[in-house]
């Protein structure tokens, strides 16, 4: 697979990346990079460990094997100082906006920068107005989490992930719950997001049209292994082109085209069916 | 299957016992690392910005568990007295010695009644609450999403709820002492008649030592302590939704009674010891 080369060193690197929950292996070898700028989608089917690879990426779990590198530093090599510093640098959108209930959204935005920096008050004032702006939210920002709605949640939520002007934004299913409209504008908000702030960003997503939109490179990951790393047209080839015959590229291509026949259904169908049913009747004699 | 059983069994006990060892060591040294986690904070604000605690969010805490139970603590620890009187008069009336209905209220009041019961009202009242809203926050990826910020949740949710329920039971200990005797006064006027009531202000104070107040303190702080580590704990370790949010409720308040109960008599046993 043709990975393009990059003369800026990457802001994110995974090797050989393996987490194993009862001995069995959610992340089976990843390996991957994300530039600087870059919209970078992660995809996958449900169970495929797209989510743990995230929670790998931003240090909320220990590797079984392998290692991730944020800016240059390995994740393990990190003490507690270094490794807030690096949370200071990426920020995250979380799949129902994790915003803190018992704050305001003003509030909510305003904390990193009250936690993290030396600003005054009315800087910060400035800054969450500016925040909120950017994400058309200015008219919300005394009302509470609960008064509001789920695209709003979000776009509340990507205000705060872009308080202290991160380098990496990470979203987890930025259109999970979402209607059309609302998630094509969210969509087009991360677009913004990246061009203004010039961040790279890691989608993480299941929803094809929202990758098609935004994505600059994909990746899709199967099994705990990474199928295909490329970029969005090489992705767009597959997904319009013609069976091919070969099981991996049909499998990639059933699951952008989101059809019932072809390699996913078929394994999902054939494993283990009859061992399942030997070991029941084993069970009963 | 059936010609195994017994043995079966007699392992099964074995293993219930261990894992029930394991997990009481599980929760005991769960809470200790909490406790010293929340200590360390406490300690480092004094010196640096990085660990400061939020004044605002504490009063808000202390609000929130000591003055909203305030009036079902008064409550409760009338009635206690109101049942001590009452279950002590015929009693200590055969042996003509009805007027130490006063004393016994005041010495058992101020030692145990006043601070282990105001405990038990709190962890229902306040430690359910906390473990509800901490596992909320977990299911919500609240708790994530602020280490993904690079705040520390026990600087953040556990040291204000500590602090606020360990001066939550420092400042109502000594209401609920005076509601345990007032409800024995109320009762010996209204039921006992003169011969309880007429020295029984009096006698209370005779009979109390400064030791019986400040050991009954000593145990409300504990309890304090232990019912936010419980709750916080409970709170923090909840997996599975809503459905965990309900079960660290229960929890909460199945533990935190255990846990006041067994350090109540822990503290009497040092106290008994040293003569105090």
């Amino acid at each position: 697979m043709p990975v393009q080369q990059n003369p800026v060193p990457p802001v994110i690197t995974v090797r050989d990346l393996v987490k194993r929950f009862d001995g069995r292996a959610v992340l089976d070898g990843v390996n991957l990079d994300v530039y600087p700028g870059e919209m970078l989608v992660i995809m996958g089917g449900s169970g495929c460990g797209k989510s743990t690879l995230l929670r790998q990426i931003i240090g909320a779990s220990q590797p079984d094997e392998g290692y991730v590198e944020l800016f240059g530093q390995k994740l393990g090599d990190m003490n507690d100082d270094e490794f807030d510093d690096a949370c200071k640098r990426f920020g995250i959108l979380f799949q129902s906006g994790a915003l803190f209930n018992s704050m305001t959204i003003g509030e909510n935005v305003a904390l990193p920068l009250r936690e993290h920096t030396d600003l005054d008050e009315e800087t910060i004032e400035i800054m969450v107005k500016i925040k909120l702006e950017q994400v058309g939210l200015r008219q919300a920002e005394y009302l509470m989490p609960a008064e509001i709605s789920g695209g709003m949640k979000k776009r509340a939520g990507l205000a705060r992930a872009t308080a202290l002007d991160p380098e990496v934004l990470f979203y987890d299913e930025p259109s999970a719950g979402l209607d059309p409209v609302t998630s094509a504008e969210i969509d087009v908000l991360m677009m913004d997001m990246a061009q203004k702030l010039g961040v790279a960003s890691v989608v993480v997503t299941h929803e094809m049209d929202s990758a098609f939109r935004i994505a600059d490179r994909m990746i899709m990951l199967d099994k705990g292994k990474v199928l295909m790393n490329d970029t969005r047209q090489a992705f767009e080839k597959i997904r319009d082109g013609e069976p091919t015959g070969d099981e991996t590229t049909d499998l990639i291509r059933q699951f952008l085209r989101g059809d019932c026949e072809g390699p996913i259904t078929r394994r999902r169908q054939s494993s283990g069916y009859e061992e399942d049913i030997l070991q029941f009747a084993g069970d009963w004699r | 299957m059936s010609d195994e059983n017994p043995k079966l069994s007699r392992f099964s006990v074995v293993r219930l016992i261990g894992a029930r060892t394991l997990r009481l060591i599980g929760f005991v040294g769960g809470m200790s690392v909490l406790f010293m986690g929340a200590m360390y904070v406490i300690l480092m604000s004094a010196f640096s910005r990085k660990y400061h605690v939020d004044v605002a969010a504490l009063a808000r805490q202390v609000v929130r568990i000591a003055i909203r139970s305030l009036g079902i603590v008064c409550l409760v620890q009338i009635f206690i007295g109101v049942i001590l009187a009452l279950q002590l008069e015929p009693t200590l009336k055969d042996f003509g010695q009805e007027s130490q209905i006063a004393s016994i209220i005041g010495i058992g009041g101020f030692r145990m009644l006043g601070p282990i019961i105001t405990a038990v009202v709190l962890s229902g009242f306040a430690g359910a609450s906390i473990a509800a809203e901490i596992g909320t926050m977990v299911v919500s990826e609240e708790i994530e999403a602020m280490e993904a910020m690079a705040l520390n949740p026990v600087r953040f949710l556990v040291v204000p709820r500590l602090i606020a329920t360990f001066l939550a039971m420092l400042l109502l200990t000594p209401i609920a002492d005076l509601m345990i005797a007032l409800g024995g006064y109320v009762t010996a006027r209204l039921v006992l008649g003169p011969t309880v009531y007429s020295e029984y202000w009096q006698l209370m104070r005779r009979m109390l030592e400064y030791k019986d107040f400040w050991t009954g303190m000593i145990q409300a702080g504990v309890f304090g302590i232990l019912i936010s580590l419980i709750a916080c704990r409970e709170g923090l370790l909840v997996h599975g939704g809503a459905e965990g949010v309900g079960k660290a409720t229960t929890m909460t308040v199945v533990n935190s009674i255990v846990a006041i109960v067994a350090a109540a008599g822990v503290c009497t046993v040092i106290f008994y010891v040293f003569k105090l």
